[in-house]
């Protein structure tokens, strides 16, 4: 090897030659964490809940809820929980005729988002005692309010089912 | 449990929604709707005062119509109205209202945050939860402004109940992540983290999103929450299964806040303190463990949840990268799960086993499992899945098994699904050239590739193995005799005719000794495929008769008679006309030495990043942190350079002499218009004699291979003579450059060729090439809308001294831009002296009336007049030292960027412009160039050295050159690149 002298050409890199204290910003930016829509529709395609953590325009919606349908009503029981969309996933899972769909990033948890609606739905059949369509076409407002308090800006607020359903219940009785 | 009955409390909503419910056509629906609405609106404008019951059943039938589908442009007012009602249900309905109807009338918006501000005062928690959920939800800058501050005080007051912690740690949540600075940061961030200990999990639950949010912002800041994660963590994770009643979920404690707290871990390195890492590392262990256990339900319910944390578990320790034991742990679990009878968790482990690969302490686990991927690969049912194994496949490839993965990779294309054909393609291309020991090999998989699934073999593949058999002579003569064979067969693909032509062109001699593959048999072979192809293909194989004529005289005669033929001669394409009639003039005309000296082998190809790499990421799509909505765009303008190519009809003139841009025969700019036009260019090359070769229009080769292959509408001689009358407004005409003109430039510091700029109305993408102090460029002006654009008027501006330093020429536009069409403008620049600030290029049109106007920053860097310079590792060391001055060096030290991949990292600086120098420096890890920039006025000599820190995430780099503010300049273009 050729001697440089005092040149730090030598110095190897890995010695830590960086003063500047560690960032680690950019890091995660992939971690971001955020559930960007929810959405239930049965099998024909009509949106039974939607729910958006971004923001879209009417047109954009819409084009989305139809993209979303062809491509979850496509698939079968011997088919993953996931899709690929776009440069997110939706993550869904089906109860009788219905889809409930979660759109992530692609790096978010798979499994931890399919449990997540697996505790929606129990809370649902819980309050609406058996759910079923109707019941969250009847009292769409009110499964907002159950969506709001297991889901807040996109993130996963409560998972406690007796705290939940001991809330809504308490809400139910006010005037 | 009371169950809800039926659209309870509201008899008249029911009454409706089964109204709806029972039409029976899409117009009896909307008459149903128009009946109530008009209904809706009398009880509005009546006189009599609603009561607050009857205001919140209208505004739920307008709330119920609007998610039907329908316009509603009122109501607004009586929702507004209910905010301040004292009910729960009327308010609850009120602010859902707001929430899915967003209105930005800034007279209600002043009502609505009123309301809200009262809710938040009223100690109420109901009503503060759903005032704070309506923030969330709406998360306008409007409201940003009028709580971000108050909302940090909820958060950590003492007296607030749990719930409205809990929201309010999402609302501020959705706030900082819509406006940062809209959020103090003060005293409660200390206190914000110590919500890691509440005693409630819901409040933590929704706490360490926030934490992990403020986090990535604020690293430093929020250290102290590592500590507590992991004490959080581990008292999770070493909880027996009932410990934690109702966050227990089918025996799983906890899973949703584990997965979360060990996101939150994910966003720093390894904890320094011994005792927390223990501490952590015991539970990483304690969580593999769990896994062996047997599972305490038999429910999907209790595998999902306990796995959630298994994942993300893995993907710490993955992020971590330094406890060699827990990642062979990791690899062996998936390795368990590949064989799984869940599709979904075989389908999680092919995807982390991906990156486990990628560790230097893992990859040989991972190889191990490389059966039972490749039987995924042909055995699974979901395509998804099938995917994941070859990306698997891809990842674990190496020296010691491409030859294996390579080989079932092409097996299975015979079958494979047809929307990953193309990407299969790819990567067996990519393998194939990056593990080659002998390129036979690397011939026999290409061509393989080529038969087994031509249409999904793309020019990127095709052009590459093209390169490389010129750049390798030892595998010449076999790619001449495979390629050769190949054609025999009776149905070849179309790209294998253009391999062929181009390989037979330049190597054909090599097999010509053969009495099979005689001259003759070659000749008539090719040509037999000649009537069949393409124009693109007949023309390419055009080149390769006119090669033959000087590789074998003794096909002369036959060549020059199918030249002269009138299916040639007077083809309608004039792309094929030209050449046959350029062709049969110079095999006439020229002499066998000038003949010899214009059709010479095609000179090395200079080493660059394998463009097909390029593309395989290029259709992976851009990082997952970008916005859904780009998806929005069609799948053809993923394509940055397809984005901006002109339609075939406006390409009038298709020139041979698009190739290169005709730079390097090119006049001074302001030598005498030449005349144009194809035939004269011909006479001119022949005056010039032989050593105008380069710039001969026929070496068609050339611009087939050439990445850049920009339409010529005019001869370039023509383009070249017209120096732009239009004077240049001085800069006080011009508006600044758009807040975004920077990093548009800092896009093109090491690529040419792509979108420059892009809106509603305008696209604007350039391709440019330079050679040593010249530069050509050329912008595509794209009108996107469907109305014309009119006084369209682009000029280029040399802010301060740019005018002595850099000479911009550009052609004038026409005036007016049609809907959809697309113009071009080409500039041809000089560089007379080292320059530091690009010019800028401004853009002004009328649209629908309105002037419009646009200033970028035209990418044109002084690294673009780089001549890359090749030097043995004694001659750069000696030069280094000599340019040891202070002032001649620059370094910076930087965080990455991006991920560090040395091959981006090696193309990067490639197109940055400078030699890559193997061998040179010690550590195989670093990166050292050198290159000269071409200057009218001067040269300067540049090195430079590039360190990447994997571990720290950091590059240093130096740059040397015998001019200070170049070291400087150049040093600040390219640390922004990594």
């Amino acid at each position: 090897m050729i001697p440089l002298g005092t040149n730090a050409y030598t110095t190897p890199v890995r010695a830590g030659h960086c003063a500047t204290p560690l960032v680690f910003i950019d890091l995660c930016s992939s971690l971001l964490r955020e559930i960007r829509f929810i959405l239930i529709q049965n099998r024909a395609g009509k949106t039974r809940l939607a729910k958006w953590y971004m923001q879209f325009d009417d047109d954009e919606k819409q084009k989305l809820i139809e993209e979303v349908h062809a491509v979850v009503t496509v698939r079968d029981a011997k088919h993953t929980n996931f899709v690929e969309f776009r440069n997110f996933k939706i993550i869904y899972r089906r109860y009788a005729g219905l889809y409930f769909c979660i759109c992530v990033d692609v790096n978010d948890n798979n499994l931890a988002y399919l449990e997540a609606i697996h505790n929606f739905v129990e809370v649902l059949n819980e309050y609406f005692h058996n759910v079923c369509e109707l019941d969250l076409v009847f009292n769409f407002y009110k499964v907002y309010t159950v969506v709001d308090e297991m889901f807040l800006a996109g993130e996963i607020r409560e998972t406690s089912q007796t705290k939940v359903l001991k809330q809504l219940l308490m809400l139910q009785s006010l005037e | 449990m009371p169950a809800v009955s039926k659209g309870d409390g509201m008899r008249g909503l029911a009454v409706f929604i089964s109204d709806i419910r029972n039409c029976k056509s899409k117009e009896a629906e909307i008459k149903r709707i128009n009946k109530e609405l008009a209904n809706i609106r009398s009880k509005f404008k009546g006189d009599k005062a609603l009561d607050g019951y009857s205001k919140k059943k209208y505004v739920c039938k307008l709330l119920f119509i609007f998610l039907l589908g329908h316009d509603i442009d009122f109501g607004h007012m009586e929702a507004v109205n209910l905010l301040s009602s004292n009910k729960y249900t009327e308010k609850q309905i009120g602010y859902l209202f707001i929430s899915v109807l967003v209105n930005s009338n800034s007279e209600l918006i002043r009502l609505i945050n009123n309301a809200i501000k009262n809710d938040l005062a009223s100690r109420n928690p109901t009503f503060m939860c759903l005032a704070l959920h309506c923030i969330a939800n709406v998360g306008s800058r409007e409201m940003g402004e009028a709580f971000a501050a108050d909302i940090p005080r909820i958060l950590v007051a003492g007296d607030s109940m749990d719930s409205v912690k809990q929201s309010a740690a999402l609302c501020l949540l959705r706030l900082y992540k819509a406006s940062p600075d809209l959020v103090p940061m003060g005293e409660w961030t200390a206190r914000v983290v110590h919500l890691l200990n509440d005693q409630h999990m819901g409040v933590v639950t929704a706490a360490v999103s926030l934490i992990t949010c403020l986090c990535k912002k604020n690293p430093d800041d929020f250290k102290t929450c590592i500590s507590l994660a992991v004490s959080r963590l581990s008292r999770i994770v070493s909880s027996a299964s009932t410990d934690l009643q109702d966050y227990t979920y089918y025996f799983v404690p906890a899973p949703w806040l584990s997965v979360k707290l060990l996101r939150l871990l994910q966003c720093y390195p390894p904890p320094e303190d011994a005792a927390v890492k223990g501490r952590l590392v015991e539970c990483l262990e304690t969580v593999l463990n769990k896994a062996q256990e047997p599972p305490k339900s038999k429910k999907v319910q209790h595998s999902n949840a306990k796995n959630a944390i298994l994942f993300e578990t893995i993907s710490l320790i993955i992020h971590y990268d330094s406890e060699p034991n827990l990642l062979v742990r990791a690899c062996n679990q998936l390795g368990q799960f590949l064989q799984h009878r869940e599709t979904n968790l075989r389908y999680l482990a092919l995807e982390s086993m991906c990156t486990l690969a990628s560790s230097e302490f893992s990859h040989e686990a991972v190889k191990t499992h490389i059966d039972t991927v490749i039987n995924a690969l042909k055995t699974e049912r979901d395509v998804s899945v099938r995917q994941r194994a070859a990306d698997l496949l891809y990842a674990m490839c190496d020296r010691s098994n491409a030859k294996q993965i390579v080989s079932e990779m092409l097996r299975y294309l015979e079958t494979a699904d047809y929307a990953i054909r193309e990407e299969i393609v790819l990567k067996v291309a990519i393998l194939a050239e990056k593990y080659a020991v002998d390129y036979s090999w690397y011939v026999d998989t290409i061509l393989n590739l080529i038969r087994i699934a031509g249409d999904y073999v793309s020019e990127e593949v095709w052009y590459r193995v093209l390169q490389i058999v010129t750049n390798r002579d030892d595998v010449q003569g076999y790619a001449a005799k495979t390629v050769f064979e190949a054609l025999q067969a009776p149905a070849c693909h179309e790209n294998m005719v253009k391999v062929g032509g181009y390989i037979l062109g330049e190597f054909g001699n090599l097999i010509a000794g053969d009495p099979r593959s005689s001259p003759p048999v070659q000749f008539s072979l090719l040509h037999s495929k000649f009537h069949l192809c393409s124009v693109a293909t007949r023309a390419l194989l055009l080149s390769t008769y006119i090669k033959f004529i000087n590789l074998f005289p003794e096909t002369k005669a036959t060549i020059q008679g199918v030249l002269r033929a009138g299916s040639q001669l007077r083809n309608a394409d004039v792309e094929l006309q030209q050449r046959a009639v350029e062709y049969l003039t110079l095999s006439s005309v020229a002499s066998t030495d000038v003949l010899a000296t214009v059709l010479e082998e095609m000179p090395p190809f200079p080493e660059r990043e394998s463009s097909i790499l390029a593309k395989l990421k290029r259709k992976k799509g851009p990082g997952a942190g970008s916005a859904l909505d780009d998806g929005r765009r069609d799948p053809s303008s993923n394509d940055i350079n397809g984005g901006v190519e002109p339609t075939p009809s406006t390409v009038s003139t298709p020139s041979p002499s698009a190739d290169l841009l005709g730079l390097r025969a090119a006049p001074p700019p302001a030598a005498p218009p030449a005349p144009s036009g194809a035939g004269n260019l011909l006479v001119d090359v022949f005056s010039d004699g032989p050593a105008a070769q380069p710039g001969l229009g026929p070496s068609a080769e050339e611009a087939f291979l050439s990445e850049l292959e920009p339409p010529a509408p005019e001869s370039p001689m023509a383009l070249l003579a017209d120096p732009a009358p239009a004077a240049d407004p001085g800069p006080e005409d011009i508006g600044p450059p758009i807040p975004e003109a920077d990093e548009l430039l800092n896009k093109f510091v090491c690529k040419n060729n792509g979108v420059l700029f892009e809106n509603q109305l305008l696209q604007i993408g350039v391709k440019s090439e330079f050679r040593q102090n010249l530069g050509r460029m050329y912008l595509f002006y794209g009108n996107k809308t469907s109305v014309q654009f009119q006084n369209f008027s682009p000029t280029v501006v040399h802010p301060g001294d740019l005018q002595t330093q850099l000479a911009v020429q550009t052609k004038r536009v026409a005036a007016q831009v049609d809907g959809g069409a697309q113009v071009q403008q080409v500039l041809n620049i000089e560089c007379l002296r080292d320059f530091l600030t690009p010019p800028l290029l401004s853009v002004r049109f009328r649209y629908g009336g309105a002037p419009q106007s646009l200033t970028l920053k035209l990418p044109v860097t002084i690294n673009k007049f780089f001549q890359p310079t090749e030097m043995a590792a004694q001659d750069f060391f000696q030069r280094w030292k000599q340019l040891s001055l202070p002032q001649q060096e620059a370094q910076k030290i930087f965080k990455a960027n991006h991920p560090m991949d040395a091959e981006v990292t090696k193309a990067k600086l490639l197109g940055f412009g400078s030699a890559l120098l193997d061998n040179v420096d010690p550590n195989p890890e670093n990166f050292v160039g050198a290159g000269i920039i071409q200057t009218k006025a001067l040269q300067v000599g540049c090195l430079l050295r590039l360190e990447p820190n994997a571990q720290a995430q950091m590059y240093r780099l130096t740059l040397r050159t015998s001019k200070e503010p170049v070291s400087r300049h150049l040093c600040e273009l390219l640390a922004q690149q990594f």
